[in-house]
């Protein structure tokens, strides 16, 4: 059995986990806790080592999508989860601009890791305070070629829409290597 | 929609640096600790700029720079009470005190002293208001805002705020290639030259740290100002592009690998 992982990252909060949800065929395996912390409380629990979800598609061959967490306190699990993947999503909250500048230390981060190809994903592009793209695009430093889409975690087609982009960016990267 | 946030999150150089990028028109409306700022931009030039309810006639500026002395500026006050902005630099023009120049000149002087003492405020709110233009009665100007942002840029000084910007010395820099920026046009300090003169995908910031003799803290907070300033961008060493890692897949066939990922989209198109 063949298997290959995509990599979801991005800031804490930021909806890595609901993005996997959304597409995954098993319950996400998630290791979330219960937040404590008084400062954390923008929602009730976080993931702390990683979210595990699958897509399989055929006899042969698995996807698995690894949810990374999003504090920075975990970080040392990042590299180790992107050991020989496929590629990499960061999502980004379109509505904290306060997490713009974690996001773009976690994208060079990841950057930094492998050549390897990502997508960036505006997420929660459905809350009112949502930033506009192309204002994120600045505010994050993205190269013009880098794909950016706009994304609503809970909206499964949405969700589709931003892991096939990176595998046209993937396919694309494979047939330039050639 | 949005566009607003705290600037403890996102600082003034910050936003600079998204108007002068993404060639924003429209009125930066910032509350800070006592004082209200608005700046104003025109395709993302510095067009006007108010602090609080500070005297920002044309009479007041020009006698701050000294341009008119203080008798002049007393007649001034007393007689174009009506007169807007615009009409009183026509009459100075025309009577011959004063070039067109030298207003400009001094209205810019004070815009960017306006925008210096922003530079020093690390919170308030922040929103950006597309709809508000420069009040129509004030003389436009047109300002690059690279220097400003330069500038401000090095004032960050904080290391662990520098290294989450620029997280990695192994990668390597490259210069934009935006239309419209000359790095010549821009006052950098000797330090910031040298390090532009050794900026190639070639070289990883830590060479260029180790041959420009700059420590990780210092290599960094150049690197940012540059990187702020839409000068230069972060790109991995070689200038090599993106690659599948050869471990992402368990054969080496590459046909075999290229039939995966179409599978894979396959899949995810019909879930
Ligand atoms: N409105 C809206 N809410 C979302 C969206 N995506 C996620 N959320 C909500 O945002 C919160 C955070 O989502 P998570 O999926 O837990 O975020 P995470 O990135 O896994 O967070 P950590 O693991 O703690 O770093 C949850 O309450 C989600 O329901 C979205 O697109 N729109
Ligand atoms: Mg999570």
């Amino acid at each position: 059995m063949q298997t290959v992982k995509i990599v979801v990252t991005g800031p804490f909060s930021a909806g890595k986990t609901e993005f996997i949800r959304s597409v995954s065929e098993i319950d996400v395996v998630s290791t979330e806790r219960k937040i404590t912390a008084e400062a954390e409380k923008i929602k009730n629990s976080t993931t702390v080592a990683m979210d595990f979800g699958r897509i399989s598609i055929d006899d042969e061959l698995v996807l698995y999508l690894f949810g990374t967490p999003g504090q920075r306190r975990f970080d040392f699990m990042w590299e180790i989860l992107s050991e020989g993947m496929l590629g990499f999503i960061v999502m980004v909250d379109s509505a904290r601009p306060e997490t713009f500048r974690e996001a773009r230390s976690i994208l060079e981060t990841f950057r930094a890791y492998a050549p390897t190809p990502y997508v960036v994903a505006a997420n929660k592009q459905d809350m009112d305070d949502a930033w506009d793209l192309e204002d994120m695009r600045v505010a994050l430093r993205l190269d013009p070629n880098v794909k950016f889409l706009p994304c609503v975690a809970q909206d499964k087609e949405s969700v589709k829409k931003v892991l096939l982009e990176l595998l046209y960016t993937i396919l694309a990267e494979m047939e330039a290597g050639d | 929609m949005a566009l607003k946030g705290n600037l403890r999150d996102f600082t003034i150089t910050q936003l600079l640096n998204l108007v002068n990028l993404a060639c924003k028109t429209g009125t930066l409306v910032i509350e800070g600790p006592g004082d209200v700022a608005q700046i104003s931009f025109r395709e993302g030039k510095l067009a006007y700029a108010q602090l609080g309810q500070r005297d920002n006639s044309l009479a007041g500026i020009l006698r701050k720079n000294k341009k008119i002395s203080a008798r002049q500026y007393a007649i001034l006050a007393e007689r174009a009470t009506k007169m807007s902005d615009k009409e009183l630099g026509i009459l100075l023009v025309n009577a011959g005190y004063l070039s067109q120049a030298d207003i400009i000149e001094s209205l810019q002087q004070n815009f960017v002293y306006i925008i210096r003492q922003l530079f020093t405020w690390v919170e308030g709110f922040f929103r950006f208001d597309a709809d508000m233009l420069p009040p129509s009665d004030k003389i436009p100007v047109r300002l690059d805002l690279e220097n400003l942002i330069i500038e401000g840029s090095r004032q960050l000084r904080e290391w662990e705020l520098l290294q989450q910007e620029i997280p990695s010395l192994d990668m390597a820099l490259k210069f934009t290639d935006r239309p419209g920026t000359n790095i010549k046009d821009v006052n950098l300090s000797v330090e910031e030259w040298r390090v532009v003169s050794y900026v190639s995908p070639k070289n990883t910031m830590r060479q260029v740290a180790q041959v420009t003799k700059l420590n990780d803290l210092e290599i960094r907070r150049v690197v940012y100002a540059l990187l702020q300033a839409g000068l230069v961008e972060i790109v991995r060493p070689g200038g090599a592009p993106a690659s599948v890692s050869a471990r992402a897949f368990r054969t080496e066939d590459k046909e075999q690998q290229k039939s995966f990922v179409n599978r894979i989209i396959d899949r995810i198109l019909s879930i």
